[in-house]
């Protein structure tokens, strides 16, 4: 059975050690190999089966993360075909970072149970085992049944609605100008229909662009506290968890020196890694907690740098402020409350957002807040706003997107109505993926109820 | 008492567009066929509107032509004007439309079925068809006569118990005076098939003297007439026009002020009538922000003064449609011949039918045209070629025919019909199907024509100049590819002529030829080894390099299609027996039986996580087969 090439995260959507997306389909190496870089240089597809590589992953704008990747040739795999593995770090961010790199290069995310339900065709599984797969397809669609209900009424669902519906209207008139030449239909003009479309592409792209926002406030934002010793951190994690409140999860500390809680600050929710303090240092212990801090920091979505307001600038602090350079940071300074003797100007002039606190006294955690906001852009949108939710949506929506931008093109180049038209009906499609309904019935519907045609 | 008159193998139920194709094929294939019509004077008689094609309507025809029917050589013969539609919106959606003589349409299909071997036309009325243990025996007669048949097509338009309806008058009848069918309804129901009731309209007709031709708008045909034949060599003539009026604020306040005198709207009628086709009071109804409305005067035929008036569909009282119609400007002493009405009549419910137009619960027994609940000529004369091909390859011992909705709009007429049921009458519409820039009206032979010539409905001379013409084509997008274009003064104004980007270095011809903006024959000047070509190879070429990126696209989908099309499903499965169904595509699943992943997945209901459901179940069945 010829199949598409299908991706998604094995692991459990939690912070571990390790992130795996598998890829797996005829062509799933090929999709593998165009967001790998191999250390060796040697490409996946020159890999045997059972074999690893190391190398990093890139999607457009760069390096994602470095991974390990691992080859299984049909039918030796899971699912019995092609399949490529990247293991990469285990930061929810990364992880989805690096599938959407793959999605990107052609893969299409694997629903509820397809990578099962693939190794059972393949004769991978037993009758029972697969049996069991047909239960567990059942359960995620009833489940799926209650997400699309409620998306239903969601904020995602009214803006794809507006979208939908403005892309059905020109559908839809350019459909009845048509099918009814002979009705006194006003003829469809490009300029005018360029310009809906162009709105409607701008929507899009603004939706696909607040994903990453989006999720930040449903699962929260990666986040590490970093500064020397002594400087305030566990003050500073302790008074966040101190929030009414703010303690959703006690998510366990793996089996490395990295505190993990999930905080509510008044909406924005962190996930904070309080991590041991930075400085050069020759105890081995502690150096494996100083290494995996700066190894956080690279996939943090979010830096608290803590300073401590009443002691000057130290060798270790400026070799932080060098490490930070180009990262999501709010600088907190701590310890506001006694005398001042840090150069807060350079601190200022070094970072974008900057707070000045208290950790002692509980103050400045609102200011705090709003910096936070204003670097993750959350200003304006907020738990109730339209977001894609995951990455089926975000497939559907940036399919959605690319076969606009194609309408649009094929539209600007002066390509004639039809096949404006059956561009134009392939993103309706997509994005009524989303709803569950159906594009050419849609499209026929809006023909009677709006146009007046008949013999 | 009944009496026997013998065998045939196919019978067919109704001369109209449906019953002709039927006919026509089945005979051809070598089936003794007897078709039945109430009366050998209304054969192929265009009850409606005097034309045939349309927007995808005439996709329809060119398809009935390339696959060796009847009505596209027949419209060819009998033609007054033709018209190709929606020019410059793209050659996916150029729809010829011909005005056609009523009676010269009869007569020439009444002689070309009476010159068919293998071939009885009988007038008669059919009452009822025999049936044993769920198998077709033949049919009865409402003279008492039976006859054995081994399949039956049921193509009775919209004659079974026809009610037609003016104002409040109502009395049973079939379109032109023609008495109904009344007998079948009740035999069929004792068969266990479900008939409801659907309704459609006609405007008046009306005397030519009667109309001041200086106050309309005239329409012209198109020169030259393409044809609808893929056969018709010799130039056809455009010999009448057709004229515009338009309705005015008083033609819609007699219309209004007299609606509780319409049997729709006083609530006597409930059939349901088709949202495509409304009458002009639905249309001032529906659309009261609308100051007019536009409205065509077509002549019926050469030989007659009656005008066909598209567009006035109506069932209000006699009196009050000649008083509407007189406020019209140019129709101020207006004369109607015959009046406009609504019809009611019975049809089945096409979610019954297999995509071979057979029955699931009577093997040999297939329905046709408006039986089927479609509308048009064109729609009609579609399923008539399917069902005559499959009832004359049943009765041979020969696998059915079945259309794929990515070859034909035939195809995906049937494939809704069986898939989705209709709920008003079905017109054909371009928007309906997906692959329509692959389904165009100018390469239906490229489709079917293969087909047409496997199944025996198309001789071998004519396949032979069909592969030459394919040659043609493949040689000259060869040789264009190949020829080299250098910049040169006259070429680049042309190109700025036509907006588009000047040449600074060569280019191949092919390239040039893509251009949206430039056509394959204004290039010519610059091609000096151009091979002299017929339009419809040049037309070939410049459409298949110009689009080829949107066609490659919708082959793909076509292929992503095919895959699912592959996974057969059994027709007497119990979809409430697969664990992991939801319990409406359960429902949904076992009313339709489709025959495929493919059709499975159209049906709406039916979600993606149902159809995983479905292929693991197959996967499994198949799985148990080979242990």
């Amino acid at each position: 059975m010829s199949a598409a090439v299908i991706a998604a995260i094995s692991t459990p959507c939690a912070p571990g050690g390790i992130g795996v997306i598998r890829i797996s389909g005829p062509g799933a190496i090929q999709v593998a190999d165009r967001v790998f870089h191999s250390a060796s240089g040697k490409t996946l597809s020159q890999h045997k089966g059972y074999t690893a590589a190391f190398g990093s992953v890139w999607d457009e704008s760069g390096p994602v993360d470095d991974v390990v990747a691992t080859v299984f040739r049909a039918p030796k795999s899971y699912t019995g075909e092609d399949v490529a593995e990247f293991s990469c770090h285990g930061g929810l961010l990364v992880t989805r970072k690096v599938l959407r790199a793959v999605l990107a290069a052609g893969a299409s995310p694997a629903g509820p149970g397809e990578f099962t339900k693939r190794a059972f065709l393949n004769g991978k599984l037993s009758l029972t085992e697969a049996e069991a797969v047909t239960d567990v397809i059942a359960a995620s669609s009833d489940q799926a049944l209650r997400a699309a209900r409620s998306a239903m009424k969601g904020a995602l669902y009214r803006k794809i609605k507006g979208v939908t519906d403005s892309l059905l209207s020109v559908s839809g008139h350019i459909a009845a100008y048509i099918d009814y030449p002979e009705e006194e239909i006003d003829p469809v003009e490009s300029a005018e229909t360029a310009e809906i479309l162009d709105d409607a592409e701008r929507q899009l792209r603004d939706l696909l662009d607040s994903f990453d926002r989006g999720r930040i406030l449903r699962e929260g934002v990666e986040t590490v506290i970093v500064g020397k010793p002594n400087v305030g951190k566990s003050t500073l994690m302790n008074l966040l968890s101190g929030c009414p409140k703010s303690i959703v999860t006690d998510i366990p500390g793996t089996t490395r020196d990295v505190v993990e809680e999930t905080v509510n600050l008044d909406g924005v929710l962190l996930r904070l890694a309080d991590t041991a303090g930075i400085r050069e240092t020759s105890d081995v212990v502690e150096k494996a907690g100083v290494d995996l801090a700066l190894e956080r920091l690279d996939t943090a979505g979010l830096v608290l740098a803590v300073f401590d307001e009443s002691s000057p600038l130290s060798p270790e602090d400026h070799g932080l402020l060098d490490r930070l350079e180009g990262m999501p940071v709010v600088a907190v300074c701590n310890k506001a409350d006694l005398e001042q003797k840090i150069d807060i100007e350079f601190i200022k002039s070094k970072f974008q957002y900057f707070v000045e606190i208290s950790a002692r006294e509980n103050s400045g955690l609102e200011a705090l807040r709003q910096e936070i906001v204003s670097l993750l852009e959350l200003d304006g949108i907020s738990a109730e706003g339209a977001a894609l939710a995951n990455a089926r949506q975000f497939d559907c929506a940036r399919r959605a997107w690319t076969l606009l931008k194609e309408a649009i093109d094929t539209l600007k180049a002066g390509y004639t109505l039809d096949a404006v038209d059956v561009a134009l009906e392939s993103v309706i499609s997509a994005l009524l993926e989303l709803t569950g309904e159906k594009v050419t019935d849609a499209v026929v519907d809006q023909v009677f109820s709006r146009f007046c045609v008949g013999k | 008492m009944g009496y026997q008159m013998g065998r045939c193998d196919v019978a067919v139920i109704g001369a109209g567009h449906a019953g002709v194709e039927a006919a026509m094929a089945a005979a051809r294939l070598g089936a003794a066929t007897i078709l039945f019509t109430l009366t050998l004077d209304g054969i192929a008689n265009l009850p409606c509107n005097p034309s045939i094609g349309g927007t995808a309507k005439g996709h329809l025809v060119r398809e009935i032509d390339a696959l060796g029917g009847v009505m596209g050589i027949a419209a060819d013969h009998t033609l007054i004007q033709s018209r190709m539609l929606n020019m410059g919106k793209g050659p996916a959606v150029h729809s010829l439309r011909a005005q056609i003589d009523r009676r010269a349409y009869h007569t020439y299909v009444k002689k070309l079925l009476e010159g068919q071997e293998n071939l009885r036309i009988k007038q008669d009325e059919v009452t009822g068809v025999l049936v044993e243990n769920g198998r077709i025996r033949g049919i009865r007669t409402r003279l008492g006569a039976e006859y054995a048949a081994d399949a039956v097509i049921i193509a009775t338009g919209t004659y079974l118990n026809g009610m037609i309806h003016v104002g409040e008058v109502s009395y049973p009848s079939g379109p032109d005076g023609v008495s109904p069918a009344t007998g079948l309804t009740a035999d069929l129901q004792q068969h266990g098939i479900v008939l409801r009731r659907f309704k459609t309209g006609t405007p008046s007709r009306v005397h030519k003297r009667s109309i001041d031709f200086d106050q309309l708008e005239e329409q012209k045909g198109d020169e030259p007439i393409v044809p609808f034949s893929f056969e018709t060599t010799e130039p056809l003539q455009n010999q009448v026009s057709c004229h515009i009026a338009y309705t005015n604020e008083e033609t819609h306040r007699i219309i209004l002020e007299n609606l509780d005198k319409s049997p729709i709207y006083s609530g006597r009628i409930h059939a349901i009538g088709p949202r495509y086709c409304p009458s002009i009071e639905d249309k001032i109804v529906r659309f009261s922000d609308k100051p007019r409305h536009q409205l065509f005067v077509e002549p019926m035929g050469m030989d007659t003064q009656e005008m066909y008036l598209q567009g006035l569909s109506s069932s209000l009282p006699e009196d009050v449609q000649i008083a509407f119609l007189r406020t019209i400007k140019g129709f101020e002493n207006l004369e109607i011949m015959r009046n406009a009405y609504a019809i009611e009549y019975d049809c089945c419910d096409p979610l019954d039918l297999r995509a071979t137009l057979e029955f699931k619960a009577v093997s040999g027994l297939y329905g046709a045209g408006q039986f089927n609940g479609t509308s048009g000529y064109e729609e009609a004369a579609a399923q008539g070629l399917i069902a005559g091909i499959n009832a004359a390859r049943q009765t041979q011992g020969k696998e059915p025919i079945t259309l794929s909705r990515s070859s034909s709009y035939i195809g995906t007429l049937i494939d809704d019909l069986v898939t989705k049921g209709c709920s008003d009458p079905y017109r054909m519409m371009t928007s309906r199907s997906e692959f329509r820039l692959l389904l165009r009206q100018d390469n239906a032979d490229e489709r079917l024509t293969p087909l047409g010539y496997e199944i025996g409905l198309i001789s071998e001379q004519r396949y032979q100049r069909f592969l030459k013409k394919m040659e043609q084509i493949r040689e000259e997008k060869q040789r264009v590819s190949k020829v080299n274009v250098a910049p040169s003064r006259e070429l680049n104004e042309l190109l700025v002529s036509r907006g588009t980007a000047e040449l600074m270095t060569g280019t191949k011809m092919d390239d040039l030829i893509r251009r949206p903006q430039l056509k394959y024959d204004d290039l010519a000047p610059f091609d000096p080894e151009r091979p002299e070509l017929s339009f419809a190879v040049r037309e070939q070429v410049e459409i298949q390099l110009k689009y080829e990126g949107y066609i490659r696209k919708q082959q793909q989908e076509v292929d992503e299609l095919k895959r699912l099309e592959g996974r057969k499903l059994p027709e007497n499965l119990d979809y409430g027996k697969i664990s992991g169904l939801r319990l409406e595509a359960r429902e949904k699943l076992n009313r339709v039986k489709p025959r495929d992943v493919g059709q499975a997945s159209r049906i709406s209901g039916v979600n993606p996580a149902d159809i995983s459901t479905l292929l693991i179940w197959l996967e499994q069945q198949e799985g148990e087969k080979n242990d």
